[in-house]
Order: C-alpha cells, then sequence, then structure tokens
C-alpha cells in the first residue's frame, strides 16, 4: 500500500484511539462500540454478500454461535467467556462449511431463501434445547471490566483485524474471483474458476469474523437469549441494511452504514420514542430508492451533484 | 388411530388457509420475480382492518374481509407503483436491493401498527370461536372448516380469473416473460401494479380467515412471511394449484411435527421440508407434473 492510501486509516485510527480519552461519557463510549460491532459484522457479511455476490439472510446463525460459544463455556463449564473470543470463531467457521455446501448449491434468490431458513433453523433449535442452551430464558453473565474503555478497545481492535483481512483479501486475486463470481457465475465457471471453492473461501472468513464478534457481544453486553443473538429481523437483515446503506462491495462501506446505522437508531430513540422504527422503515426505503449503491457507492454521483450545485451558484454568482 | 387422523385433517384445515397468503406471494414472485418479504406485514394490517371492523362496529371477521381486502388491494398497488417499479430502473450491484426495499415496507407498515395498536396480544372472540362438531369420535373446529371452505372457494375463483379473462391471462403472460408479453401489446408496469394489489389482497383474505384462530400482534408478520415462502418453494413460484398443494403439505406437517414431535420444533419441521424441496426439487411440485 502507498503512503496515499494509508492516510485516511490512519486518521481514522488516531480518532479513534484519541477519542475515548476526550470524550468520557460511557454512553458515547457504549455508542461507539456498538458502531465497532456492527461495521466488524457489517465488514464480514460484505465480504460474501458484496464482493462475492451471495447475498446471505442467516449471518445471524454465525453470530449467535460464536456468542453461544462464549456463553456456554461459562454456563457449563464455568470457564471465562473470553475464551469464546477464540472458540467461537472456529466453531462458526466449522458450521460454515456444511452451510456451504448446502446453500452453494443454490443462486440468487433460492440461496438468499436458504440461508434464511438455515438461520432460523438455529433460532428455533438454540431455543428449543433447553438442557444445553437454558432455552428462551438466555444466559447471564457477570461484566468482566467496570468501564467501558477495555471494551472499547478490544472492539476497536476486533474491527480494524477485520478491515485488514477482507482488504487483504479483496486486493489479492481472490478478490478478482470474487467478483467475477458474482458479474457472471456461468462465465467465471465457464474460464476454469472452481466457484463453489472460491464461494467457500469468501463464506469461511465471513463466518470467523461474525462468530469472533458474537463472542465479544456476548462479553459485552453480558446477557443473551436465541430471539436476540440469532433474529433474523434484528442480526441478519439489519446487516445487510447496514451494508447496503454504507455502500456494498466497498472496504468503508460497512462501517460508514454501522456509523449511520447506530447513530440514527439513538436518535430516533431519543427524539420520536415509539416511532423509531418507523422512522428508520423510512430512511431505509429512501436511501435504497436513491441511493442504491450506498453512500460509498455513490460518492461519485453525490460528489457531482454537489459540484453542479457549485457550478449554479458560481453561475449565480457572477463570477 | 383417531388422533392421526385429527392431526392430518386439521393440517389441511389450516393448510388451505396459509395456501391462500402463499397464493398471493406466489402471484406477486412470479410475476415479478423478487422476494416479497413485507408479505406477512400485509397480512398483518388486513388482520388489524378485520380485527377493527370487529372491535368497533361488531363486524363478524367473515365479513370484515371484504373490507380489509379492498383496502390491501390499494396499499399493495401504491407500494408497487411508487416503490417496487421505480427501483426495476434504478441500476445496482446486487438485485436484492428489491428484497431490502420490501424490508424497509415491511418495517413501516409493522411499526405503524404498533404506533396505532401497540404491542399488546389482541384476539377476536366470537360465539364460534371454541365451537367444534364431531366426526365420528374426531373433533372439528368450526371456524377452520369455514376459513377451509372458503379458501377453497377464493382459489377456485383466483384459478378461474387467472386462466379465463384477458386480465388473468395477461398476468400468466407477464409470468411467463416479461419482454415477449411487452411485445404482445401487455402493458406490463400496470399488469405488475395490479398483481401486487391481488396478491395484497389475497393476503388480508388470508390473514382475516386465520384471525378467529391466531393471535394478533404486530410482530405476526414475520411467522406468515416465513410460511408464506416455504409454501410458495415447495409449489413453485407463480402455481396457483402447486401453492394450494405446498399449503396443505406444509399443513399437515406442522400438525404432525406438532402432536409426535413437539410444540417448539413444529416449524423446525416446516424449515427442514423447504431446505429439502430447494436442494431436490428446486421447481417445487409444480415440475414434477410437467414431466
Amino acid at each position: 500500500m502507498n503512503w496515499k492510501g494509508m492516510i485516511v486509516p490512519a486518521i481514522v485510527a488516531v480518532i479513534a484511539v484519541v477519542l475515548p480519552f476526550v470524550v468520557q461519557a460511557p454512553y458515547v463510549q457504549h455508542i461507539m462500540i456498538m458502531v465497532f460491532i456492527w461495521a466488524t459484522l457489517g465488514t464480514a457479511w460484505n465480504l460474501l454478500g458484496g464482493y462475492a455476490g451471495q447475498v446471505s439472510f442467516g449471518h445471524a446463525a454465525f453470530f449467535g454461535l460464536g456468542a453461544y460459544s462464549a456463553g456456554l463455556l461459562i454456563f457449563h463449564l464455568k470457564i471465562s467467556p473470553w475464551w469464546g473470543l477464540v472458540l467461537g470463531p472456529f466453531i462458526s467457521m466449522l458450521v460454515a462449511i456444511p452451510i456451504g455446501i448446502i446453500c452453494f448449491r443454490l443462486r440468487g434468490p433460492y440461496f438468499a431463501l436458504a440461508t434464511l431458513a438455515l438461520g432460523e433453523i438455529f433460532r428455533l433449535v438454540f431455543t428449543n434445547w433447553v438442557s444445553l442452551t437454558n432455552g428462551a430464558q438466555g444466559i447471564l453473565i457477570l461484566s468482566s471490566f467496570p468501564t467501558k474503555l477495555p471494551y472499547y478497545f478490544i472492539a476497536f481492535f476486533i474491527w480494524g483485524m477485520s478491515l485488514l483481512i477482507v482488504d487483504r483479501m479483496v486486493k489479492s486475486k481472490l478478490g478478482y474471483y470474487f467478483v467475477s463470481i458474482r458479474e457472471d457465475q456461468d462465465a467465471a465457471e465457464s474460464l476454469g474458476i472452481p466457484t463453489t471453492r472460491y464461494k467457500m473461501f469468501a463464506l469461511l472468513p465471513s463466518a470467523f469474523i461474525a462468530g469472533l464478534v458474537g463472542a465479544f457481544y456476548m462479553n459485552y453486553i453480558a446477557f443473551i437469549d436465541p430471539h436476540v443473538v440469532f433474529s433474523l429481523s434484528d442480526i441478519s437483515v439489519m446487516v445487510i441494511l447496514v451494508v447496503m446503506m454504507g455502500g456494498v462491495a466497498t472496504l468503508w462501506g460497512p462501517s460508514v452504514g454501522a456509523a449511520i446505522y447506530v447513530a440514527l437508531g439513538e436518535l430516533f430513540r431519543a427524539w420520536l420514542g415509539a416511532a423509531n422504527v418507523l422512522a428508520f422503515g423510512i430512511i431505509v426505503c429512501l436511501v435504497i430508492l436513491f441511493l442504491p449503491n450506498g453512500i460509498i457507492g455513490e460518492l461519485g454521483t453525490l460528489k457531482r451533484l454537489l459540484s453542479r450545485q457549485k457550478a449554479k451558484a458560481v453561475m449565480a454568482g457572477g463570477n | 388411530m383417531s388422533l392421526f387422523l385429527q392431526t392430518i385433517i386439521c393440517g389441511i384445515l389450516l393448510g388451505a388457509m396459509y395456501a391462500l397468503i402463499a397464493i398471493g406471494m406466489t402471484l406477486i414472485m412470479g410475476v415479478m420475480k423478487i422476494i416479497n418479504l413485507a408479505h406477512g406485514a400485509l397480512v398483518m394490517v388486513g388482520m388489524y382492518i378485520t380485527y377493527f371492523c370487529f372491535k368497533e362496529w361488531g363486524i363478524d371477521p367473515y365479513l370484515g374481509m371484504f373490507i380489509s381486502m379492498p383496502i390491501l388491494f390499494f396499499i399493495g398497488c401504491i407500494i408497487q407503483k411508487y416503490l417496487i417499479n421505480r427501483l426495476v430502473e434504478v441500476d445496482s450491484i446486487l438485485p436484492e436491493n428489491q428484497v431490502l426495499l420490501t424490508v424497509g415496507i415491511m418495517l413501516v407498515l409493522t411499526e405503524t401498527m404498533r404506533l396505532i395498536f401497540k404491542s399488546d396480544y389482541r384476539s377476536v372472540a366470537t360465539s364460534y370461536s371454541s365451537s367444534t362438531f364431531f366426526l365420528g369420535d374426531i373433533s372439528i373446529s368450526i371456524p377452520m372448516t369455514i376459513g377451509f371452505l372458503i379458501a377453497m372457494i377464493f382459489t377456485w375463483l383466483l384459478h378461474l380469473f387467472l386462466t379465463r379473462t384477458d386480465l388473468g391471462r395477461s398476468i400468466r403472460a407477464t409470468a411467463q416473460d416479461r419482454d415477449a408479453a411487452i411485445y404482445m401489446g401487455v402493458n406490463a408496469p400496470r399488469i405488475t401494479v395490479i398483481t401486487f394489489g391481488i396478491g395484497s389482497a389475497l393476503a388480508a383474505a388470508g390473514g382475516s380467515l386465520l384471525l378467529p384462530l391466531f393471535y394478533l400482534w404486530p410482530d405476526i408478520g414475520h411467522l406468515f412471511t416465513a410460511k408464506a415462502f416455504i409454501i410458495t418453494i415447495l409449489g413453485g413460484m407463480g402455481s396457483t394449484m402447486g401453492a394450494l398443494f405446498g399449503g396443505l403439505t406444509l399443513g399437515i406437517a406442522e400438525s404432525l411435527g406438532a402432536t409426535y414431535i413437539s410444540m417448539g420444533y413444529k416449524d423446525v419441521v416446516g424449515l427442514i421440508i423447504f431446505l429439502l424441496v430447494l436442494l431436490f426439487l428446486p421447481g417445487g411440485f409444480k415440475s414434477l407434473t410437467r414431466r
């Protein structure tokens, strides 16, 4: 990477490291941690959905498996849930293998539906398998740290690592294979690309990162139940919205989308009370109608609009 | 043995009502080739309208459906005309954009209902809600039987509409090949609007029939979206008769699962059938008859 490409990441990193020392309100730090969680999850989804074009409606399965790996360690074995950060990603990845084998036989909307069904199966099984998972009551643990600061830096680190992994992957030869599969699977296959294998190469890291965030989520929130961590509408669908809002198949898109998603959610909750999700739904519709490739993806369009207006203003000003 | 028969009958009765909801979805999916995640929310809105008519004016749910259907037809047309049809012309990286738009619509519908009616569980208590009649030693619920009969009549009427009228034929033509239909003089954008309207109206009808049997709350839409999907895939996209068959299959599978496995796992049974069909019979039941 040349030095120009390093400027933006460096600025973002410096701001992120300094921020918690400048703004010490726990509420702000909590918001930032939630942004990191969603940004990481979005980045993971984007690798499979954005770059390789395999739109998964079941990412809650990987997130939930990570969360439950951490939760069950302490629930059954009394082992620190932080070991979930090690175990969770591998469990998610292991489960992703059969899911990939099953779902990659299908294409487009059928693939989306199959992942949706698998995600729901996980939710139902974890709700009903009470002896293993404590059922719908969920698992409650004690927080490890009294302040938010350690969580903040762990979340920041996980986010940074996931960005790095995805960036390295899509800028290598793999990335071109992914895009070729997204754009035209038949053409890719006819050129001799083993598409199923490369889709798997996108799915496994994606599941790994999602499991990692899930395990972190368990440690941070200290409570999980199947309806939250395996939720179709609150996790699987929301992560897609986050990526779509920010920009599909762009490195920074999911993170921008996550920041907007969390910020909007908090603002609407404060201003509108019960109507907050309604307002969010309207925003979603507007974004998809008018910025179909997300904010980062439509930067060119936005710039053009702005410069045209600037040009108009300049002309009107008589310069 | 009578438990088994009872389970099967219950499944068939319920399945026909599920099928009515799924026929709405299969029409929309067949014509527009999109996954409509807002379909269950449309069912839910229909149920609330029927519920409101019952609570405020004492209109029986089976009559209330004739109020909810036109309203939902109108809502469906607006959604298609001003939201989804617009997106067809927009260029984007992933075609799944349309699916997400329907998610947005689902959120808006669900939350609007939540604002009006709160998250409380509601139900209608009619004089016949819990009455049953006996066939030998098998007891059969009366609201389920009425719902079954009305659902079958609607399915039959729709079948006639699709096969005998010009409008119905245009809908089928657009579903088969949109471009060819346009060349033949079919006004495809208008047809998609009407189809979405009809699909929504059928969703409302199914919801009204299920109202005496289910608790009603804003999030119940997710449940119906999932069921409608399973049935649509079982039957094959765009096939009315397939959806009816799929609905009956899901109804029977669910009630067998609930009786012989456990209440909690009955939805898993449906989802597993769904996955198996996706994998081994991707065209659904429709593809079996064409061989």
